[in-house]
């Protein structure tokens, strides 16, 4: 072994243990932001020990440098310019790069074979044809959600309906006989392969409804690691198969995670069709009739007389960009020694954890943040709720009603409280496109508007009732 | 055969390691932990850097690496970018908390 090698090894171990110890401090509030910095400092490590030890020639340099230099400007850029609410898009695009990336290494590498007239080794050949298909899946299957996510793609009426299922299988069937022809030798095959499994990718991801999408995302990030893995077998890099296989079972176990945070079973979320899918049948009485609404004065009322307020914040909230005005509401309140806390839904904001981060970059004090376990028994003894742009995650049908689509996933019972406000732009449908029973409660009152203005309103009122004014 | 046996090993001994490590994840950090992950698969650039150096001179190779380790940096680089935005946010949103109340 020569020294470069040896080097080159020695950093690859150190650069592991960095890696690891990244993936486990990432999952404490207290460390994360080190061990973020440690995995990317392992990843640093492990290029230079690769270039010192493969010693490219001066024309690699360069197309090195220019690949480098473009993908790393672009993912800086946009890492600093995405919004936060568009995380989880964010998330499946660079996902989605990965992915590419472990295609096109793979078909790379497999034209060289062929461009020096050798046959590489079954195994390798058998790793290529592999990383083909995860890599395509993974970058098909992430360019749709995001494409979803970001509201540029809907799901084809057809693609709900079983037929779908037919249409996959059919593609899979494709993707196998393509890959084994590759596999064993054949040239005419490969394009087909990485056609197919391209159009496989689509067509998993396609069908699945926009409130499944974060589990999707956790998937395919559990598929790129895969992808990752298997370009290490192609290429013979060790690191590369640690480094895929962490992030491989480590996405799986965040899936299920996620899954069980939404009551869903993986099977369900992949092969169910989205959730509120036109399914008729149940959705005879989907138009409100007993609405009440009020006005800001009133809710500001009700705000001052109350000592306990529980805020849920929901998508609509972020998109508003009201959490500023809310954190000032809420601080007027607290000042008027109202206890104010924020009730987390597992899945609110748009995928699990979202919407820590987005009250995090509104200020709001991380130990106000509740749980929805904790949360739930606490609504009977709570005054006011303030739902803000949360819909499916508030909905009682999830409990009482078991023909609902949404039956079963874990709800925030606000219900329960003596007042609900819910702050909404209008009675259009939530993410899942399902009625909620909630707006028609006696209990509950509708403020119509942007949640940023009508938040503005409140704190309008509040100012003029002197809340909070010493 | 060895070397591929050996990979195995290293492949099921990294499965292994990657469940043992994500135990207890506080709902809070599924979105950056979610990112963080996502920046790490990102290393197949050393398989496109790989690719490259055993290129030789053959543009079309090197011009289909450099467009797999644009992609795969741009994967690392945004990945663990955006999420250090995220965590930082966490960290100071805790202490000004602290200190204003």
């Amino acid at each position: 072994m020569s020294s470069a090698e040896l080097f080159q090894g020695g950093l690859d171990l150190l650069a592991v243990a960095l890696l690891a110890l990244g993936i486990k401090g990432l999952s404490k509030i207290r460390s994360a932001r080190a061990a973020n910095q440690l995995a990317a400092s392992a990843m640093v490590l492990a290029v230079v020990g690769l270039l010192v030890n493969a010693q490219p020639a001066a024309v690699a340099w360069i197309w090195m440098a220019g690949g480098a230099a473009v993908g790393g400007v672009l993912g800086a850029v946009t890492a600093r310019l995405v919004p936060m609410t568009a995380m989880p898009e964010t998330v499946a695009l660079f996902n989605g790069c990965g992915g590419t990336s472990s295609l096109l290494v793979a078909l790379g590498v497999l034209l060289a074979a062929k461009g020096d007239g050798l046959t590489p080794n079954l195994l390798v050949l058998v790793s290529i044809g592999f990383s083909i298909v995860v890599g395509a899946i993974t970058c098909t299957g992430s360019m749709v959600a995001m494409g979803k996510l970001q509201g540029w793609l809907p799901t084809p009426g057809w693609m709900m309906s079983r037929w779908r299922h037919g249409c996959n299988i059919a593609l899979a069937t494709v993707v196998l006989l393509a890959a084994v022809l590759t596999v064993g030798g054949s040239s005419d095959a490969l394009w087909p392969l990485v056609a197919s499994a391209s159009l496989l990718g689509i067509g998993l991801t396609l069908p699945i409804g926009g409130a499944d999408m974060p589990v999707v995302i956790s998937l395919l990030n559990s598929y790129s690691g895969v992808a990752a893995a298997a370009a290490g077998f192609v290429v013979g890099q060790r690191l590369l198969i640690v480094a895929g296989a962490m992030v491989g079972a480590a996405g799986l176990i965040l899936t299920q995670v996620m899954c069980a945070g939404m009551n869903r079973s993986l099977p369900a979320v992949l092969f169910g069709g989205a959730l509120g899918a036109p399914s008729s049948g149940s959705k005879g009485s989907s138009e409100y009739t007993n609405i009440t609404s009020c006005s800001a004065e009133e809710c500001a009322l009700t705000l001052e007389a109350a000592e306990r307020v529980v805020v849920v914040p929901g998508y609509g909230l972020a998109v508003a960009q009201a959490q500023h005005t809310l954190r000032e509401v809420a601080r007027l309140l607290e000042k008027h020694r109202v206890t104010v806390t924020y009730a987390i839904h597992p899945v609110a904001g748009r995928m699990p954890g979202h919407m820590n981060v987005l009250l995090a970059e509104a200020d709001v004090p991380y130990e106000q943040l509740r749980e929805m376990d904790v949360i739930n028994p606490e609504f009977p003894a709570t005054d006011v709720v303030l739902v803000l742009g949360a819909n499916d995650v508030v909905n009682p049908q999830a409990k009482t009603d078991p023909d609902s689509p949404l039956y079963g996933m874990p709800v925030l019972d606000v219900q329960e409280a003596r007042t609900v406000f819910v702050v909404k732009r209008g009675m259009s449908a939530g993410y899942s496109g399902i009625k909620n029973d909630l707006f028609e409660r006696p209990n509950t009152s509708m403020l119509f508007g942007d949640a940023k203005q009508v938040l503005g309103n409140l704190l309008g009122e509040l100012k003029i009732l002197g809340v909070g004014q010493l | 055969m060895d070397g591929f046996q050996e990979q195995l090993w290293v492949l099921l001994l990294g499965s292994l390691l990657g469940l043992e490590l994500i135990g207890k994840v506080p709902p809070t950090l599924h979105t950056p932990l979610m990112s963080g992950a996502n920046a790490i698969s990102g290393i197949t650039m050393l398989a496109a850097l790989t690719l490259m150096a055993r290129s030789g001179e053959n543009t079309l190779l090197l011009s289909l690496g450099s467009v797999a380790l644009g992609f795969a940096l741009f994967n690392v680089v945004g990945g663990f970018l955006v999420t250090d935005r995220m965590l930082t946010m966490f960290r100071s949103g805790r202490k000004r908390s602290g200190g204003s109340q």
